[in-house]
C-alpha cells in the first residue's frame, strides 16, 4: 500500500464518526430508492405474472339476463382473444358467530374445463364438482378471516332462501387482488366474501338457465378496447347490458395502480432529498479536511506528487465514504423491500410473490450516490490541487470578518460578546449556514410529508362519515323497486329513518370529453346522506339539473350553468341534455347527483329506487340483521360504522408504519447535518473556544457559542421546513388523486409542531454529543499551536 | 518585600506518553510576590511553561503544592479553576489568541462582561495605546497591535496576576519593545504581579527577579538591583 493510501485509511479512521454520519444519510437515499423502486418492480411483476398466468380480462361487462347464444357474436368480435360468459350475483352471507350479515359475490365456474378468462388459483382443496349443488370454493382472504378450511361450511342467502354451502377449496382470483366490498373504503375480508360455484348450480339458483349476466374478455395486445367496449354494449343492450369497461376501471386493478403510483412518487421525491443532503455534507467536511491538510497538500506537491494524484487521494476518501453508505443502504433497502413486499402479499391477495432483485437497481443507486458525493466534493478537491505548493505550505490568511449589521446589534448592548461571536461566524459563511439550514429543514419537510396524510385522512373521515354519509347502513336492492320498497325498508325493526336513492349507469359527455359513471337520485330533504358543497355545507338537490362532484366537473370542464349530454346506458343509450347546477365536494369515486324526481323523469319509468340509507336503533340491530338476512330483494348491506372503523384502523396501521420509518430518516438527516456542522465548527474554532476557557469562561458559556449558532440555524430551518413540507405534501397528494379517491391536502398545526419537535429534539441530542468534546478541549495544546 | 501571591513546594509534573515519562517539573520551590515583575528564562523543555500553566490554573501538578494566597490550586475542581482564572488571572500568549470574529474592543469586552470589577474596555485599550484601533478586527491589525489588544484583554478585568508566555516571541524587536513597555507600565501603575516567559535573555534586566529554569528545576534566582527600561533592552 502506498503512503497516500495509508494516509487515506488513517484519515478515514480518524473521521469515522463524521464519515458514518454522511454514509448514513447516503444509505437512507439508497435504501429508499431500492425499497420503493424494488417494491414497485416486485409488485408490478407479481401482478403482471398473476394476470398473465390466470388470464385476467381486459374488458368487463354485465347484463340483466342475456342468452348464451351471444357467445359466438362476442367471441367473434375483432380483437377479442377469448371470452367467458358467467353468472355473477351479489348475495348476503351469514357466518355463524358473526352478528351482521356479510356481503358476498357468487361467481359461476364453467363445467369440466378451466375458465378461458379470469381463472382461479387453487390454494387448498379442490374446485366444486358440477353436480354438487352446495359445494363452493372461497377466496383465501375470506377463508383466513374466518378460519375456514375445506370441510367447513357457511350459509348464504340466495333470493331470500338460506342455503348451507360446503367449502371444498380455497382460491385466489386476479379479479379480487384488492377485494373491496360494497360501501367499504378499504378491504374488509371478514365482511366481504367471494365464492365460486358450478355454473349449473348458479343458473338453477338464479333462474339463469341458458343465460348469463356477466362477461369477461381478453383482447389482443393491439386491439382498441374502446371499440370492443362499444360493440359489446351494442350486443348486450337488448338484455339490460351496457356500461362495459376496461381494466383501468376495474376496482382491484385501479387500487393496485394507485398503490404503484404512490411507490413511484416515493421513489422520485425522497431519495433525491437524501442524495442532495449527503452531497452537501461531503462538501462541508471535505472543505474543512482540505483546509486542515493544506500544508500537507503543499508539501506533497513540493515533493513531486502530481495534481491528479493528490486530487484522486481525496476523491478516494469520498468514494470510500459513499461505498460505506451504498453498502449500508443496499442491505437495509433489500431487507425493508422484502418486508414491504411481504406486507403487500398480506394486504393484497397474490398466490405467489416475485421479489425482484435487479442488479441494475443497485448499480443505479450506488452510481447515483457516489456521483452525488463526488459532485459535492469536486470544488474542494479542485481548490486543493489548484494552489501552488509554496502558497499552500504557508498558513492561510486569517479569516476576515466584517462589521456588517451585527455591529448594529452590538450597539444595542443586548447581546453578549459570546452571542456576537456566534452571529458573526454565522454570517461569515452565509452559503454554508444557508445550506446547513436547508439540510435541517429537509428533515422537517420529510416529517410533514409523511405525517400530513394522517390529517388529510382524519379530515376525510369527518367529511365522509360525519357530514356527508351519516347513515348507519346502506341497503341495496338486487334490482330497482317501486316506492313501496322504501316503506318496507322503513318498517324493518329498529329502522328510525329511511331515505331512498336511485342509481343508474350513465355516460356524461361534454364536447369530446366523457365519463362513464353512476348518476344518483336523492331527495332534497335527505338528512342522513347529504350532498356537500365545496365548503362541506349541505346543499339540497334542486328540482332540475345535476350537481357534479368537483373531480367530475373539472374532468369534463363543466361549470354551473353549462349543459352536458347524459347518455342513459340502461335506456338504449338515449341521450338527454342536462344543466349543471352545482359543484359538490366528494372524496370517493366519481359522483353526480340529481333530485330523485328529476332522475325519475329522465328515466321515464316512474318512481323507482335502488336502495335506502337507514339510521338504526342500536338495540334492535340483531332483529334488523335477521330480517335483512331473510329478505330476498336486499342484495347487499353496507355498514357505515364498521366501514369507518375498518378504514381508520387500516390507514392508521399503514401510517404508523410509515411514520416510524420517516421519523428515523428525519433523525438521521438531522444528526448528519448538525453533527457534521458542529464538528467542523469545533475544528475551526478549537483555538477560540480554548482561549475562552483559559480566560475563565465556564464550559457551559463556551459551548453556548456553538449552541447559539446551531440553535439559530435549527430555528430558521423550521419555517423553511414547513414551507418545503407543504410543497412536498402537495406534490405527493397530486400523485394520489384518482377517480377512486381524492385526498384533500390538510395539514394541522399539530403536525407542523410534531415535525419541528422531532427535529429539534434530534438536534439537541446531537449537540449534546458534540458538547462533550468542547468540555474536553485540551487547553494547553490548542494554545501552543499556531493556527 | 510584599507578601507572596504564589507559593510552590516540591512542585512536580510528569507527562506520560505511552511508556515514555517526561518530568516537566521536578520539585520546584518558589514564591512570586505581590506587585513584582518576574522573568522566567530557560531553554525549551526546561519547565517554565508548565510552571506558568500550573500557577495559571490551566493544568494540575502531579505532586507537590501550589497555593494562590493560601488557596491550594492543586485540589480545585474544574469549575473552581475556571472561576479562579476568570477572577484572578490574565493571560497573554505568543500567538495572541484573539477571537477573529470580534473587533479589538469586543475582544476586551468579552472578558469585562464576566469580570467583577473591570475597567472599561476603552481604558484598557488606552493603556496599550490601542484606543484608536478599537473597531478593527484582528485580521486588520499587525502582530504587535494584536498582542497589545491581547494585553488589554488580559488586564481589563484588573487581575491580580498577569501571566505572559513568550509575549514577544512572534514579534520583531521594535514591536517587542512596545509590548514590553505596555507590560512594565501595567506592572508599575496597577501593581499587577507579572510573570513573563521568554527565550530572550536580554529581557531579563527589566524584571525585579529572574528565575532560570533547567531540567524542570529553578537553577538560579537572580535579583536585579538595577532594572532597565524596555527601550534600553539590547535585542
Amino acid at each position: 500500500m502506498n503512503m497516500l493510501d495509508r494516509k487515506l485509511v488513517r484519515d478515514f479512521g480518524r473521521l469515522w464518526a463524521q464519515s458514518l454520519a454522511i454514509a448514513m444519510v447516503l444509505a437512507c437515499g439508497v435504501a429508499t430508492l431500492i425499497l420503493s423502486v424494488g417494491a414497485y418492480r416486485s409488485l408490478e411483476e407479481t401482478r403482471a405474472t398473476f394476470y398473465d398466468r390466470y388470464r385476467f380480462a381486459t374488458v368487463f361487462a354485465s347484463a340483466v339476463r342475456a342468452p348464451r347464444h351471444l357467445k359466438s357474436r362476442i367471441a367473434g368480435m375483432p380483437g377479442v382473444l377469448s371470452s367467458e360468459l358467467r353468472i355473477a350475483e351479489p348475495v348476503l352471507i351469514d357466518v355463524e358467530g358473526m352478528r351482521e350479515p356479510a356481503s358476498g359475490m357468487a361467481i359461476s365456474l364453467p363445467e369440466f374445463r378451466d375458465p378461458a378468462v379470469n381463472r382461479v388459483y387453487l390454494r387448498r382443496g379442490r374446485l366444486p364438482e358440477p353436480e354438487r349443488s352446495n359445494e363452493v370454493a372461497i377466496v383465501e382472504t375470506f377463508a383466513d378471516a374466518h378460519g375456514f378450511e375445506p370441510g367447513d361450511s357457511f350459509e348464504a342467502i340466495f333470493n331470500g332462501r338460506k342455503q348451507r354451502l360446503d367449502i371444498v377449496g380455497v382460491v385466489l382470483s386476479p379479479e379480487y387482488i384488492y377485494a373491496i366490498g360494497p360501501g367499504d373504503m378499504v378491504p374488509d375480508p371478514r365482511r366481504f366474501g367471494i365464492f365460486f360455484m358450478p355454473e349449473k348450480v348458479m343458473s338453477g339458483l338464479f333462474d339463469m338457465e341458458g343465460a348469463f349476466n356477466d362477461v369477461v374478455l381478453t383482447t389482443a395486445r393491439d386491439a382498441d378496447t374502446r371499440v370492443i367496449i362499444d360493440r359489446l354494449d351494442e350486443v348486450l343492450k337488448p338484455y339490460g347490458g351496457g356500461g362495459a369497461y376496461d381494466r383501468e376501471d376495474q376496482i382491484s386493478h385501479a387500487f393496485l395502480d394507485a398503490e404503484l403510483d404512490q411507490l413511484n412518487a416515493m421513489a422520485t421525491v425522497i431519495p433525491p432529498i437524501f442524495l442532495a443532503v449527503a452531497a452537501f455534507l461531503v462538501n462541508m467536511i471535505l472543505s474543512r479536511l482540505i483546509a486542515l491538510d493544506r500544508e500537507q497538500i503543499g508539501l506533497l506537491k513540493a515533493l513531486g506528487y502530481r495534481n491528479l494524484t493528490v486530487g484522486m487521494h481525496y476523491a478516494k476518501l469520498v468514494i470510500l465514504i459513499s461505498l460505506a453508505g451504498v453498502l449500508i443502504g443496499s442491505v437495509t433497502g433489500w431487507w425493508l423491500g422484502r418486508g414491504l413486499t411481504r406486507l403487500y402479499a398480506q394486504f393484497y391477495s397474490f398466490p405467489f410473490l416475485i421479489f425482484r432483485q435487479s442488479v441494475d437497481l443497485y448499480i443505479l443507486a450506488g452510481g447515483v450516490s457516489i456521483a452525488a458525493a463526488v459532485a459535492g466534493a469536486a470544488k474542494s478537491i479542485w481548490s486543493s490541487v489548484a494552489l501552488p505548493p509554496a502558497v499552500a505550505m504557508r498558513p492561510p490568511a486569517p479569516t476576515t470578518y466584517r462589521n456588517t449589521f451585527v455591529g448594529a446589534l452590538q450597539r444595542l448592548g443586548v447581546f453578549s460578546q459570546l452571542s456576537i461571536m456566534a452571529f458573526r461566524h454565522l454570517l461569515r459563511w452565509p452559503v454554508r449556514s444557508f445550506l446547513t439550514m436547508l439540510g435541517t429543514s429537509m428533515s422537517v419537510a420529510l416529517l410533514i410529508t409523511s405525517l400530513f396524510s394522517y390529517d388529510s385522512i382524519d379530515y376525510m373521515i369527518d367529511a365522509i362519515f360525519f357530514r356527508a354519509d351519516r347513515q348507519d347502513a346502506t341497503i341495496t336492492f338486487s334490482v330497482d323497486r317501486g316506492p313501496q320498497a322504501l316503506i318496507a325498508a322503513a318498517a324493518m325493526p329498529g329502522v328510525m329513518r329511511a331515505e331512498p336513492y336511485r342509481m343508474t349507469p350513465v355516460n356524461l359527455r361534454h364536447g369530446h370529453r366523457e365519463l362513464r359513471m353512476s348518476l344518483t337520485g336523492v331527495t332534497p330533504d335527505s338528512d342522513l346522506s347529504r350532498v356537500l358543497d365545496l365548503d362541506l355545507h349541505p346543499i339540497a338537490t334542486p328540482e332540475n339539473g345535476v350537481i357534479l362532484s368537483e373531480r367530475v366537473a373539472s374532468k369534463l370542464k363543466l361549470e354551473p350553468g353549462m349543459t352536458m349530454e347524459v347518455e342513459l346506458l340502461e335506456r338504449d343509450k338515449r341521450l338527454e341534455e342536462v344543466t349543471v347546477v352545482g359543484v359538490a365536494q366528494s372524496y370517493i369515486g366519481l359522483n353526480a347527483y340529481m333530485h330523485l324526481d328529476a332522475l325519475d323523469r329522465l328515466l321515464r319509468d316512474g318512481r323507482q329506487i335502488s336502495g335506502a340509507r337507514i339510521s338504526v336503533d342500536e338495540a334492535m340491530l340483531d332483529e334488523l340483521y335477521d330480517v335483512i338476512k331473510s329478505t330476498p330483494v336486499i342484495a347487499s348491506i353496507a355498514l357505515q360504522g364498521v366501514s369507518r372503523d375498518r378504514f381508520r384502523a387500516t390507514i392508521e396501521e399503514n401510517i404508523t408504519t410509515m411514520s416510524t420509518i420517516y421519523v428515523m430518516l428525519a433523525v438521521i438527516i438531522t444528526f448528519g447535518v448538525i453533527y457534521n456542522s458542529a464538528r467542523i465548527q469545533l475544528s475551526e474554532r478549537a483555538r477560540e473556544l480554548a482561549s475562552l476557557r483559559v480566560f475563565g469562561f465556564t464550559k457551559a458559556e463556551v459551548s453556548s457559542v456553538l449552541i447559539i449558532e446551531l440553535a439559530l440555524i435549527v430555528l430558521a430551518a423550521q419555517p423553511v421546513g414547513w414551507l418545503i413540507g407543504y410543497g412536498l405534501s402537495w406534490s405527493v397528494m397530486q400523485g394520489l388523486q384518482s377517480d377512486l379517491f381524492r385526498v384533500p391536502l390538510i395539514i394541522y398545526a399539530s403536525t407542523y409542531a410534531t415535525a419541528s419537535l422531532v427535529v429539534i429534539a434530534a438536534a439537541v441530542a446531537t449537540v449534546l454529543i458534540v458538547r462533550r468534546r468542547v468540555d474536553h478541549l485540551d487547553l494547553i495544546r490548542v494554545l501552543k499551536t499556531r493556527e | 518585600m510584599n507578601e507572596a501571591v504564589f507559593r510552590t513546594r516540591n512542585l512536580t509534573k510528569i507527562y506520560r506518553t505511552g511508556d515514555v515519562e517526561v518530568r516537566a517539573l521536578n520539585g520546584v520551590d518558589s514564591e512570586l510576590y505581590g506587585g513584582e515583575l518576574a522573568v522566567l528564562l530557560g531553554p525549551s523543555g526546561s519547565g517554565k511553561s508548565t510552571y506558568l500553566n500550573i500557577v495559571g490554573g490551566l493544568d494540575r501538578p502531579t505532586s507537590g503544592q501550589v497555593t494562590f494566597r493560601d488557596q491550594d490550586l492543586a485540589t480545585l475542581s474544574d469549575g473552581k479553576l475556571t472561576l479562579y482564572r476568570r477572577n484572578h488571572v490574565g493571560f497573554v500568549f505568543q500567538f495572541y489568541n484573539l477571537i477573529p470574529s470580534l473587533t479589538a474592543w469586543e475582544n476586551v469586552a468579552l472578558v469585562t462582561e464576566v469580570a467583577d470589577n473591570p475597567m472599561p474596555p476603552e481604558e484598557a485599550l488606552a493603556m496599550v495605546d490601542m484606543e484608536k484601533r478599537m473597531t478593527h478586527f484582528p485580521a486588520q491589525l499587525s502582530g504587535g497591535e494584536q498582542q497589545r489588544v491581547a494585553i488589554a484583554r488580559a488586564i481589563a478585568k484588573r487581575p491580580e496576576v498577569l501571566l505572559c508566555d513568550e509575549p514577544t516571541g512572534a514579534l520583531d524587536s521594535k514591536t517587542g519593545v512596545i509590548v514590553l513597555e505596555a507590560l512594565t507600565r501595567i506592572n508599575r501603575e496597577l501593581g499587577t504581579t507579572t510573570a513573563i516567559i521568554t527565550h530572550n535573555a536580554a529581557i531579563r534586566n527589566i524584571a525585579h527577579r529572574v528565575f532560570s529554569f533547567i531540567d524542570g528545576k529553578i537553577a538560579e534566582v537572580q535579583v536585579n538591583d538595577q532594572r532597565i527600561e524596555p527601550s534600553e533592552v539590547v535585542w
